[in-house]
């Protein structure tokens, strides 16, 4: 035991968990947290805007699989991460939010920066914390942190009132703790395993259809030895996109409104579907009905909630997908249950697939969105990370980008947040100092969190934002040229700002690319520089993200290139 | 179908207004809800009873389940459970007959009478909402004044 302030427990308990870095913006309620900083090894990376310190920490989470932290003062410094800790839990990241609070005794008087945040950020937290004296803190970052990155990951915040952080106790660093409404793991149901390979060997058309929960646990390795020994064409949600290599022969890519059209095509043609980590989200599925109606599905997930919440499952094996997957992989090679490559439907399914990479028609134009990324892909390593922003870009990300070296791409797929990439590119760059971070951006989502240029140059975290910039917000302009009959309202962004000229003014490198020569020369240059890098590539504003299935229609209702 | 739901929760402030929250950012509907602490002062039991279909009632009982400051989450066969929920009419007295009238229906259903006046009578009834339901519908050609309820307080029979 040893006496000291509620900020140093907070400082001590973040270090036992291995905290090395906190993202975040200080203010008159977190001073005695960030005083600190001055007495012990956190690093701390200052942003210009704490929505960006949450997307930051969520990078961190989703690349190391280890919750990001953020602070944040009071009042309008909470409500600021809302969106960060909204966009988190909408795609099960782990991420600690740690604001400040106006003292105990001030809360409920409306206080100066006095926020009700616990009564905000509940409906999305996995969990909320508000220790009310100095000793609660060392057990309640235990708890949050087991909390944050067991089960289905999610953003736990933690909101310590001035006086808690400055109050002195006797600290207890726990080494168990009870929760004893928290069951993150259940053991997967072997009967139901069984089942399920039946089942998919039965199949005439069977699809695996790998969603996020299949990157947030790793199941790679198991997921493709499955796929091979059953033979078995892989789809993925978007979140889910790149948990399987999408330059293996039996990858179809992303179903949904932005998905491929060849896997949009086979996904609904199949009769059985093992789903793995996935809540089957509308923009996934199209319809549910017409999903459910047509299919036996198999569904994998940790989270027994999500069983029966979309859809209709005639099978379910609740727990860590990776572990359910194991236990398949275990019982088809004692089986020895190992399928041929020449049944009709895998030949239907390559048909397909060779179809649709043949005859998509894309842009005419030099600069076409499928030649822009398909130009990256070239150039960067299998394991460089790929972040998004939020729009056009990021369905041609999605389209037009291969994932080769499984869980390398991160987007905010579940809250579609402008002004995540950036930042969480950041995030990632910490977590993966070593690799490649490309931020595929768009003008309008990358402006909404561009000072984290800032953040980049400052504290030499050099990532790339990959600009495909059409002065435009593109996806709703889209909308309105395809359901609004062209009235083009609140979409233009008129060449404001000169990208250019805005990343030198923070001191990154700025490059323009408006052909493929100096797209190539600016993409090598980039990865060769130490600084961070903005490349603004000017294209076609009318270019539109093709096939789309519009909302509330099914996935065989393509909208295709004219 | 009509629900009941009984809900271990660790007795904490803010965890009605997280139960209640879920019930309504999901969609749900709460029909009626009673809170009190156990004979184990850390927890608090949660009755709430609700309508939905099957799929919808599961959904509930999963998310709730989901919750961490929820312990057990249980639905209840309403046929292997005694529930019960106190209600307490106020009724209009217009003549003398009134007055007997209500004294006789208050005594059919099993309630009690209280702060009887000339020009009105209460009557506490502890009884199932279908029965509070019916008195209430016997009651009403008197004229109600007003009624509180309490929503509904459940156990599930031993053995059941």
């Amino acid at each position: 035991m040893e006496t000291m302030t509620g900020a140093k427990a907070l400082m001590t308990a973040m270090e036992k968990e291995g905290v090395k870095q906190v993202f975040g913006l200080p203010g008159g309620a977190n001073l005695p947290m960030y005083d600190e900083f001055a007495r012990c090894d956190i690093r701390h990376i200052l942003v210009r805007h704490e929505q960006s310190a949450a997307h930051m920490a969520d990078g961190f989470g989703r690349v190391s699989r280890k919750p990001g932290v953020c602070f944040a003062t009071s009042g309008p410094g909470a409500t600021n991460i809302l969106t960060g800790i909204a966009t988190a839990q909408a795609d099960s990241a782990p991420m600690i939010a740690v604001t400040g609070q106006v003292p105990v005794a001030m809360i409920g008087r409306d206080a100066f920066q006095e926020s009700d945040i616990i009564g905000m950020a509940n409906p999305v937290v996995k969990y909320a914390f508000q220790p009310r004296t100095a000793k609660e803190i060392p057990e309640v970052v235990k708890k949050g942190f087991f909390i944050a990155e067991t089960g289905r990951p999610g953003p736990v915040l933690i909101d310590i009132p001035k006086d808690v952080q400055q109050n002195t106790a006797e600290m207890v660093f726990p080494d168990e703790f009870k929760i004893r409404g928290y069951h993150p793991w259940a053991d997967p149901d072997i009967s139901n395993v069984e089942k399920a390979i039946e089942m998919l060997l039965h199949a005439q058309k069977p699809v695996i259809l790998a969603g996020g929960g299949t990157i947030i646990s790793s199941a790679f390795a198991e997921l493709q030895a499955i796929a091979e020994f059953l033979m078995i064409p892989v789809v993925t949600t978007f979140k889910g996109k790149g948990s399987f290599p999408e330059t293996h022969p039996l990858s179809l890519g992303p179903i949904g409104m932005h998905g491929h059209a060849e896997a949009n095509r086979i996904m609904s043609e199949a009769d059985c579907v093992l789903a793995i980590g996935t809540r089957f989200s509308d923009r996934s599925v199209g319809t549910f009905e017409a999903f459910e109606k047509r299919l036996k599905i198999i569904h994998m997930d940790v989270d027994p909630a999500e069983i029966g919440k979309n859809q209709t499952t005639q099978i379910a094996v609740v727990g860590d997908v990776r572990a359910s997957l194991r236990i398949m992989v275990k019982m088809l090679m004692q089986k020895a249950l190992k399928k041929s490559e020449e049944t009709p439907w895998l030949k239907h399914v390559r048909e397909t697939k060779d179809y649709w990479k043949q005859n998509l028609k894309l842009h005419p134009g030099e600069m076409g969105a499928a030649k822009i990324l398909r130009k990256l892909r070239e150039l960067l390593p299998p394991e460089s990370i790929i972040t998004t922003e939020v729009g056009q870009h990021q369905m041609w990300a999605s389209l037009f980008y291969d994932v080769i070296q499984p869980g390398t791409f991160f987007s905010s797929t579940g809250l579609g947040t402008m002004g995540w990439g950036f930042p969480a590119a950041i995030g990632a760059k910490v977590a993966k100092p070593d690799v490649p971070v490309v931020d595929i951006a768009g003008d309008g989502s990358f402006s909404m969190t561009e000072n984290s240029l800032a953040t980049a140059v400052l504290e030499d975290i050099p990532v790339i934002v990959f600009l495909l910039n059409n002065f435009t917000l593109g996806m709703v302009a889209q909308w309105q040229r395809t359901f609004y009959d062209r009235r083009m309202i609140g979409v233009d962004q008129g060449k404001c700002p000169d990208y250019v000229k805005l990343a030198e003014s923070y001191g990154a490198q700025g490059l323009r690319a408006q052909s493929m020569d100096e797209l190539d020369k600016a993409i090598k240059t980039a990865l060769s520089s130490d600084v961070a890098t903005v490349i603004d590539i000017p294209i076609d504003p009318e270019e539109d993200v093709l096939p789309f299935v519009a909302p509330g229609t099914s996935l065989s209702d393509m909208i295709l290139p004219s | 179908m009509w629900a009941i739901l009984s809900i271990l929760v660790e007795n904490k402030p803010g965890i009605l207004f997280k139960v209640t929250h879920l019930f309504r950012s999901r969609n749900f509907n709460i029909d009626s809800i009673s809170v009190g602490v156990t004979d184990n002062p850390e927890y608090s039991k949660m009755t709430i009873t609700t309508y939905g279909d099957e799929k919808q009632i599961d959904q509930i009982v999963k998310q709730l389940d989901k919750m961490i400051d929820t312990v057990e989450v249980k639905q209840l066969d309403e046929h292997k459970t005694v529930y019960r929920e106190l209600s307490i009419f106020k009724i209009k007295v217009s003549n003398a007959n009134d007055s007997m009238e209500i004294n006789k229906l208050a005594n059919a259903y099993g309630g009690k009478v209280h702060d009887v006046r000339k020009d009105s009578i209460m009557v506490e009834l502890t009884a199932t909402p279908d029965q509070i339901r019916a008195f209430e519908e016997l009651a009403r050609p008197f004229g109600i004044i007003d009624v509180a309820r309490t929503g509904v307080a459940a156990l599930q029979r031993s053995g059941s």
